[in-house]
């Protein structure tokens, strides 16, 4: 409210007319889309309860939606554990003093952050059988490329955020003969993780999206549940399987981001760091 | 190597599609993000309720689902077409559902330019008498997006990678099926992975070279 605030008086009389008659406009414009949506669905015969009724039995649940979600959660959590390792790293590697580790460092995380994700998934998934011989490398792949592209992203997130602890405190601390690695765990580190647990939530966010990219490779998880297999066995099912499976991804993205705005609030009166929160914004890449 | 000479035209000529399909969505994301942002800090509650309910339900659903929708739900469910012929009709359903997910970051960012403005130019702006619509297009706008030159360099950059996507909405003209296309009939290779990576690379790495320098130049100082 305070930004909408500035930008425009308190309405006067016309103003207030100007508003009201601008709402109206807006409501009739929406009503007028919901009309148009709800009339071209009844067309389609999409309002037919023969295809939403599957969404109504619990077996749709146990046999489909559960399983695909599980595959999600499967996907994103291993990504996610990977990715944040990889990230710190590979992030604490760009700091390192030595050139010979900086470097490669530095490309690499360069390079998977400019790699179009899908084509490294696509990537992976070619190559594991001609490395690894015969077998289902869908989860892999996934998995492989998401840690990558995402652990690349956070890797950043983590150099910005040790960077943003004060020098002072690294100072600080080499005065008092502490060496260069325990000035990284007892100093830098634990200043540095509040600091930038916001713009890792953020990134997790993407990641978790991200997972649906799986359906190009056929990894079953939410979205191929919701677009190839329900309709598949209820045959028509497509837009409420679309509609349903939309829901609980938004659902789950909303609360992580949630999550995210609450660890920067609480992160920016935090007192146990000196350092101000990493920006999501800063490291925000729009995912997929 | 042998077989990235094989397939460059191919590769080139799909790889252009990518580029097509970027350089539409950057224009039609630009101009849907403006219209966004100026509903969510308008001074009409249902303007700004519309806005805000918009960019939350797309931004936070995933790409790939958007765009296998905007095919097998829009195109093949509900009947809509843009072109009788299928691969014309698959462009412009990319080109629709990258635009809608696009413009939601274009709209955070240029919202978060829009805080950066000082509070005083609006209230300026404000005191010589300028309408909502006035102060908006001639103030706080044009800062607002000499501010987020950069990011929204990142948001293209990224509109860019996203354009392979495209073969979930069935699209299979661009460059990420004429890969996996090739993949299947002579296996793996490194080769053409790293040419469509440098290929890409060309696209993004001056976008963000650009930007940057904009960015720099533009900078209120």
């Amino acid at each position: 409210m305070t930004q909408a605030n500035i930008l425009f008086d308190t309405p006067g009389p016309r103003a207030r007319l100007r508003n009201n008659a601008l709402t109206l406009v807006t409501v009739v414009v929406l009503a007028a889309i919901a009309y148009f949506v709800i009339a071209e669905f009844g067309a389609e015969g999409q309002w037919d309860g023969r295809i939403w009724e599957p969404f109504l039995q619990s077996s749709t649940w146990v046999n489909f939606i559960i399983p695909g979600l599980l595959g999600t959660l499967t996907a994103a959590g291993l990504a996610a554990v990977f990715a944040v390792v990889f990230g710190a790293v590979f992030g604490i590697a760009r700091l390192s003093d030595h050139k010979w580790i900086r470097v490669p460092a530095g490309a690499v995380v360069e390079i998977f952050r400019a790699v179009p994700l899908l084509l490294l998934i696509f990537f992976i998934f070619y190559a594991s059988p001609w490395v690894f011989g015969g077998g289902d490398y869908t989860l892999m792949a996934v998995v492989a490329g998401l840690t990558l592209y995402n652990g690349s992203v956070l890797a950043e997130v983590v150099r910005a955020g040790i960077r943003a602890v004060p020098r002072g405190q690294s100072e600080a601390a080499y005065a008092l003969g502490l060496r260069k690695t325990n000035v990284m765990r007892l100093v830098l580190l634990p200043q540095a993780v509040t600091a930038m647990m916001p713009a890792i939530v953020s990134q997790l966010v993407v990641l978790l999206k991200d997972t649906a990219l799986g359906y190009i490779i056929a990894y079953v998880d939410l979205l191929n549940m919701g677009f190839k297999i329900i309709p598949a066995v209820h045959f028509g099912s497509l837009i409420p399987a679309a509609i349903v499976i939309g829901v609980i991804y938004v659902g789950l993205n909303m609360a992580l981001s949630g999550v995210a705005v609450w660890l920067e609030r609480r992160s920016r009166r935090s007192r146990r760091t000196s350092a101000k929160p990493v920006m999501a914004s800063m490291s925000m890449s729009t995912g997929v | 190597m042998d077989e990235l000479i094989k397939y460059a035209p191919d590769l080139l000529l799909s790889f252009l599609k990518n580029v097509q399909i970027a350089a539409v969505c950057a224009v039609l994301s630009l101009i849907l993000g403006t219209i966004l942002v100026s509903m969510r800090v308008s001074p009409t509650p249902v303007l700004r309720a519309a806005g805000t309910v918009y960019v939350n339900v797309v931004r936070n659903t995933p790409l790939t689902l958007i765009l296998a929708f905007s095919a097998l739900g829009l195109s093949d469910t509900l009947g809509l077409s843009f072109s009788q012929t299928p691969s014309t009709n698959g462009f412009w359903l990319v080109v629709l559902g990258l635009s809608a997910y696009t413009a939601t970051f274009v709209c955070e960012a240029l919202r978060s330019g829009i805080n950066t403005v000082p509070l005083g130019q609006a209230e300026a702006a404000r005191a010589l008498g300028f309408t909502f619509v006035q102060s908006l297009r001639m103030i706080i706008l044009p800062q607002a997006f000499r501010v987020v030159v950069a990011p929204l360099g990142s948001v293209m950059i990224a509109m860019m990678k996203n354009t392979t996507v495209a073969i979930a909405a069935g699209y299979l003209a661009e460059s990420a099926f004429t890969m996996k296309d090739i993949f299947d009939d002579t296996g793996v290779s490194i080769p053409i992975f790293l040419g469509l990576i440098v290929a890409f690379m060309a696209v993004t790495l001056p976008i963000g070279f650009f930007t940057g320098w904009l960015a720099k130049r533009l900078a209120v100082t």
